[in-house]
């Protein structure tokens, strides 16, 4: 019997060996492909799994953001309440505003997620008093990580670095929950609404309720992301709920690959590197993602997890 | 309460705005009605219609009626980019998954705003008004409504008439209602369902294209345009029945008024409102006021 390569703890292990390069511009891009990968994930669990193409997930992404950006800039709250109340508010709004759009199939399902995630955009845009309106909010403050500095190893190293070794804790955990949400029973039935509602229904399942729950679930864990995406940002601003921004995250999840669990992880790495290299060339990123996504419809609509996977399967049928 | 002539000056801005959308919605609903895709590109096929225009502008330089060369020019641009992108691109995904149809369009978006930023900049172009009816103002009730305001709210039906009975009387208007409701039949029958795919996709790109080109003068052209028009154009034929005809007329007429009279009572809240009155119709109503449920 041959023991399974341990892929997920080296990858953890090698995601928290980041900052001991040293350079706080890699740190900085882990951190940002986490946080997104999170994002992508949770998008996944709706589109991938359950079949409903929502057009308004960066509502909940927003949503999260400022919450947890309020909540610890206004209110001084810590980070350990004001983090997971972003899940909670996200979920919360995803719960009433999923609540009508899993009554909508297809293409009135995404425009409806669409008109949500306009509305939270807006009121974040103009409700000045709490919000900053178009100005968002700057300076959200760092958790107070100064405990981590105390540690052994970990004395030597910047703030960023100690948040950036929460976030890949915390996101770790949310992927690892998310993993077993849809490795469950109830992840199982997703894929079979997914693949065929009608028959879900005739064998007495309660469609619109498990896409009710996938709804809330996405949304919160687009929350957290968003949680943590204000503060590694160092500001929350409207355009975090902006249609681009569920445009964006589309994106990834498609380019990553929709039919497995870590595709849309290894989109947003691959994404957010590729901008890192292309943005040093030209300012024209949006071209150039533009035509990377033509070319994925095109010729591997499966995304690169299905090109990798298939790849994978011609070698080993070769040797 | 606000006097009168403010409030009728407030519709008549509504109505304005109304006409420019239903412009640019009624492409889109054309769009959908035929295609089933909702084209995201359409705002920006609005907003290479104004930079278009305003490059012809230049080109033609000083003369009488260069703005109506150029706006009609400009939108027979779009119109032919319009038609290249469904024969080389776009048709090979009819048969794909509506979410990657959806991905495309979203695609165009991308690469051509950027082109169109390669090309003019970042900095926003103007094109005046033409002459014959720049500058001058209809007073009306106390309201002062500028000459090309009323030609654009004089213009709205005339082409949305014009559109209809295209629609309704014609042999390709009849082949374009055919081909709405089942596309395979039509085939059948020996009409080139190919090739009117690709008429509609031409004709719908005219009327964003004209539609940027003619808001030219009233506003500056600028990067960002097309992705604030398209949800405005979401909004629109959403209310009024995605793929309704008459509906996109009345929803842009409804859109125009709450955003003016939406600024007057809830200055703050007016972009909200309308984003909540498309929640409220589809929560409600899904196919719209004026459509028609889907098989």
């Amino acid at each position: 019997m041959t023991r399974r390569t341990p892929w997920g703890l080296l990858l953890i292990a090698v995601a928290l060996a980041v900052p001991a390069l040293g350079s706080r511009f890699y740190t900085f891009l882990a951190n940002d492909v986490l946080i997104w990968a999170l994002f992508a994930t949770s998008l996944n669990l709706l589109v991938g799994y359950t079949g409903l193409v929502s057009f308004g997930h960066a509502a909940y992404f927003g949503i999260g953001a400022y919450t947890t950006g309020i909540l610890m800039k206004k209110f001084g709250l810590s980070f350990l309440l004001a983090f997971p109340a972003a899940g909670v508010l996200a979920g919360g709004f995803a719960l009433v505003f999923g609540f009508f759009c899993v009554r909508l199939t297809r293409i009135y399902f995404a425009m409806l997620t669409l008109a949500f995630a306009q509305i939270v955009w807006a009121i974040c845009f103009k409700w000045n008093e709490v919000t900053g309106g178009e100005q968002g909010m700057p300076e959200i403050p760092y958790p107070s990580l100064d405990w981590m500095g105390r540690l052994p190893l970990l004395g030597s190293l910047r703030t960023s670095d100690h948040f950036y070794l929460v976030s890949v804790v915390l996101v770790t955990v949310c992927l690892w929950l998310l993993r077993r949400v849809v490795g469950s029973p109830f992840g199982r039935m997703l894929t079979t609404i997914r693949e065929n509602a009608e028959r879900a229904e005739f064998i007495g399942v309660n469609v619109r309720r498990y896409e009710l729950a996938a709804f809330v679930l996405a949304g919160a864990f687009a929350g957290l992301a968003g949680g943590l995406f204000g503060i590694f940002n160092r500001g929350v601003f409207p355009d975090f709920a902006y249609w681009t921004k569920s445009s964006e995250v589309l994106i990834m999840t498609l380019l990553g690959g929709m039919g497995t669990f870590y595709g849309p992880a290894l989109g947003a790495l691959v994404l957010i590197l590729l901008n890192q290299q292309i943005v040093s060339y030209t300012e024209y990123w949006p071209f150039v993602l533009g035509t990377i996504l033509i070319v994925l419809l095109f010729v591997f609509p499966g995304g690169l997890a299905g090109a990798l996977g298939t790849a994978a399967r011609r070698l080993r049928r070769a040797t | 309460m606000p006097d009168p002539s403010f409030i009728f000056a407030q519709s008549v801005s509504g109505l304005t705005a109304a006409m420019f959308l239903f412009l640019i919605a009624s492409g889109l609903s054309l769009i959908f009605g035929v295609l089933r895709v909702l084209n995201f590109a359409h705002g920006t096929f609005y907003m290479l219609g104004a930079y278009a225009a305003f490059q012809f502008m230049v080109w033609l330089g000083p003369g009488r009626g260069r703005f109506w060369l150029a706006a009609l020019g400009a939108a027979a641009a779009v119109a032919l980019l319009g038609g290249l992108v469904e024969r080389l691109l776009f048709r090979r995904l009819y048969g794909a998954e509506e979410l990657y149809q959806l991905l495309f369009t979203y695609a165009l978006v991308l690469v051509l705003g950027d082109a169109a930023k390669m090309i003019w900049g970042t900095q926003q172009k103007s094109v005046s008004a033409p002459p014959e009816l720049g500058g001058k103002a209809l007073s009306l009730f106390g309201a002062t409504i500028p000459y090309y305001n009323l030609f654009i709210i004089l213009l709205g039906p005339v082409i949305a008439l014009a559109f209809w009975l295209t629609l309704q009387r014609t042999r390709a208007g009849r082949f374009i209602r055919a081909a709405a409701l089942d596309r395979e039949t039509l085939g059948a029958l020996g009409v080139n369902v190919d090739a009117l795919y690709t008429w509609v996709f031409v004709l719908a790109s005219f009327l964003g294209g004209l539609g940027g080109a003619l808001i030219s003068p009233m506003r500056a052209t600028t990067p960002g345009m097309d992705t604030e028009i398209i949800v405005e154009a979401f909004v629109v034929v959403v209310i009024g029945g995605l793929g309704s005809f008459w509906g996109t007329f009345f929803g842009a007429l409804i859109y125009g008024q709450v955003l003016s009279f939406g600024i007057l009572f809830f200055p703050r809240f007016s972009i909200f409102a309308v984003f909540a009155l498309m929640a409220a119709v589809l929560i409600v109503r899904p196919w719209g006021l004026l459509g028609r449920p889907l098989k």
